[in-house]
């Protein structure tokens, strides 16, 4: 006789996390391989924890990129926020950090390709974009860009550990956070690291079709369930602008009202939209800096209107 | 002081059924060295069995990859899916191991169904007589609720969809990867094994796309997988107004098939981008079936063709 597969293996209640008191305990853990590690392990919080707290204090806003969906913008959206916090005050110092470990775009996006990172006695030096902009990427550590980054969750979460304690950034204003789609493995670590480090929030990227917002409104979820407060939302490649005639045309039609719409649903900042502009998909493929070279684009532009909300909504959260 | 991963320092994980497992020197510092080493997973899979079984009736099995997200892997898998279904006679199945954002049960527009389960497994869900759907979708209580899982409680439900779902027998089933090289590529290739008949690698034009799908391919070919070939989504944009066409994802670099040349695997075609792909993804339609006589409608059907011609 059929029945229903309502809850076939306690789907979809969450791992509490390596170091909850619950680790390896709760029922969510049974079946994990990681089970029997966890619940004999130390149930003491992972000494990582307090080592990113401390190399973190000099940075003054910590922002996470997220979006839950792939390929919505998330590195182009962080480089250009980057760039435009950057160029806007020269004396504020601003850095990316891209925890995307299997797919790291960062320094491409940032014309940093070929780059190598340092090491001194303070810890890895990031890699220097301008005077006031650096990134440090898994990117820098490949022997090719063409090589796979074949790892299971452990070890990307060693290594986004190991980039926020160990990359000697010194004193930033802005400190933004690439990561991969998804509310896996890298979320939960760099929530996990960082919550005694004083996480600002979060951007949410998005694009403006309903198969997008899905994800979107799941890594919001997400964000509350962990704690991280949502800066806004910021809706990518939301209308083109035809290079030939100047018409505009829907390519990722908002079937569901885009992402203003479900900001108001949720109650979210809605920090405004980018048009899709090839012109800036291509310098951002090149690397190059589309901000001073394209002062002119409706991107730039719109860009420089989010920028002005981010930093109002940055600055006046409460301690 | 220079720091690179060299191979030796930062070799991949050898897998956790591999004998080096725990012993090999990219174990080093793994937290679950320990586990590993003990050889408890080295043990022979009981279920692989099972999956052997589930899997021997049908033909072919298909994974979609990318390496880059959001180039469009559950469009195409979805749009194939129905291109190749339109023939009554062929059985059709999909199914979605993007565990953290599982989008085909609105691809295929059958939001809110739910999985049941008989005494001979869990039921795929239909869509029409011949095309049949599994994801994670269709066992949460609402569409919006996260899955916030690490890497080993993902790759136990892609184990379950292995081995509990009865898909009866199918000419094609088609699996649709999230981005990356990660947890549930390393297990549907590790549990799946021989059985793959191989990938389609979806990309889009842009030099930033083409850097994560060489990475795919290199993952691809580091495991055996036989790769079908490589597709260039969203390749070229007809303006409704003007009709004059325009790159919306400039190539700096030749593109998909240039790329692919260059990695000595096959171009399977291109597909341009029409915004009513989206709105069919959107809806859980068919766009062959809708609008059978536009350009991209034949570019999905010269794509079903070259796979079923593999």
């Amino acid at each position: 006789m059929a029945s229903t597969v309502e809850n076939p293996t306690n789907i979809p209640e969450h791992c509490p996390g390596t170091d909850s008191a619950n680790a390896g305990k709760a029922s969510a853990c049974a079946g994990c391989p990681n089970q029997q590690i966890c619940a004999s392990g130390p149930a003491g919080p992972d000494p990582g924890i307090q080592l990113v707290k401390e190399r973190l204090e000099q940075v003054r806003n910590k922002v996470l990129v997220l979006s839950g969906k792939g390929g919505v913008g998330k590195s182009t959206v962080t480089a250009m926020l980057s760039r435009s916090l950057a160029a806007r005050d020269k004396d504020s110092n601003v850095a990316v950090l891209d925890i995307d470990i299997c797919g790291p775009s960062q320094p491409r996006v940032m014309g940093v390709l070929n780059e190598q990172v340092h090491q001194s006695g303070s810890g890895w030096s990031p890699v220097y974009v301008d005077d006031n902009l650096s990134v440090m990427s898994i990117g820098f550590l490949l022997s090719s860009p063409d090589d796979a980054v074949i790892w299971r969750g452990p070890k990307k979460n060693g290594m986004i550990r190991q980039f926020l304690s160990e990359v000697d950034w010194g004193n930033l204003d802005y400190l933004l956070m690439d990561t991969p789609p998804g509310t896996s493995d890298e979320h939960l670590s760099a929530s996990t690291y960082l919550s005694q480090a004083g996480l600002t929030g979060a951007v949410i990227v998005t694009t403006p079709q309903e198969v997008a917002l899905l994800d979107v409104r799941k890594e919001i979820d997400f964000c509350k369930k962990v704690k991280i407060r949502v800066l806004g939302v910021v809706e990518n490649m939301s209308i083109f602008v035809c290079p030939c005639c100047k018409r505009l045309s829907e390519i990722f039609p908002a079937t569901t009202g885009g992402a203003k719409k479900m900001c108001e649903e949720l109650n979210v900042p809605f920090l405004g939209s980018l048009p899709l502009d090839p012109t800036v998909a291509r310098y951002c493929d090149e690397g190059k800096d589309f901000i001073s070279e394209l002062p002119n684009s409706p991107v730039v532009q719109a860009l420089g209107e989010i920028v002005k909300k981010l930093v109002t909504v940055c600055e006046s959260r409460e301690e | 002081m220079y720091l690179k991963l060299t191979r030796r320092k930062f070799l991949d994980c050898p897998g956790t059924n591999s004998e080096d497992a725990g012993k090999s020197e990219a174990c080093q510092g793994c937290p679950n060295q320990g586990i590993c080493s003990t050889g408890i997973p080295v043990a022979p899979d009981s279920d692989m069995e099972a999956i052997r079984e589930r899997m021997s009736t049908i033909k072919n099995k298909i994974i979609i990859l990318s390496g880059k997200g959001g180039v469009g892997k559950s469009t195409v898998s979805t749009q194939l899916a129905f291109t190749l279904s339109r023939d009554k006679n062929i059985e059709v199945g999909l199914l979605d191991i993007d565990i953290c954002g599982p989008s085909i049960p609105l691809t295929l527009g059958l939001q809110g169904e739910q999985v049941h389960c008989s005494g001979s497994g869990w039921q795929p869900v239909f869509v029409s007589e011949n095309l049949c759907a599994m994801s994670i979708g269709f066992l949460l209580p609402r569409a919006d609720e996260p899955v916030i899982w690490r890497g080993p409680k993902k790759n136990g439900l892609i184990r379950q969809f292995l081995r509990e779902v009865e898909w009866g027998s199918l000419e094609y089933l088609l699996i649709d990867a999230p981005p990356g090289t990660s947890d549930e590529h390393l297990s549907i290739v590790q549990l799946l094994k021989e059985d793959l008949t191989g990938a389609v690698v979806v990309a889009t034009p842009q030099s930033i796309s083409l850097l994560d799908v060489r990475k795919e391919i290199n993952f691809c070919k580091k495991v055996g997988l036989p790769l079908i070939g490589v597709v260039e989504n969203m390749s070229g944009f007809v303006c409704q107004h003007c009709k004059k066409s325009s790159e919306l994802f400039t190539s700096s670099e030749g593109g998909a098939e240039r790329m692919a040349s260059a990695m000595g695997c096959p171009f399977l075609g291109r597909i341009s981008v029409d915004p009513r792909v989206g709105r069919c993804t959107d809806s859980g339609l068919s766009y062959v079936d809708a609008y059978e006589d536009q350009p991209v409608a034949v570019q999905f059907l010269s794509l079903a063709k070259s796979i079923s011609f593999f």
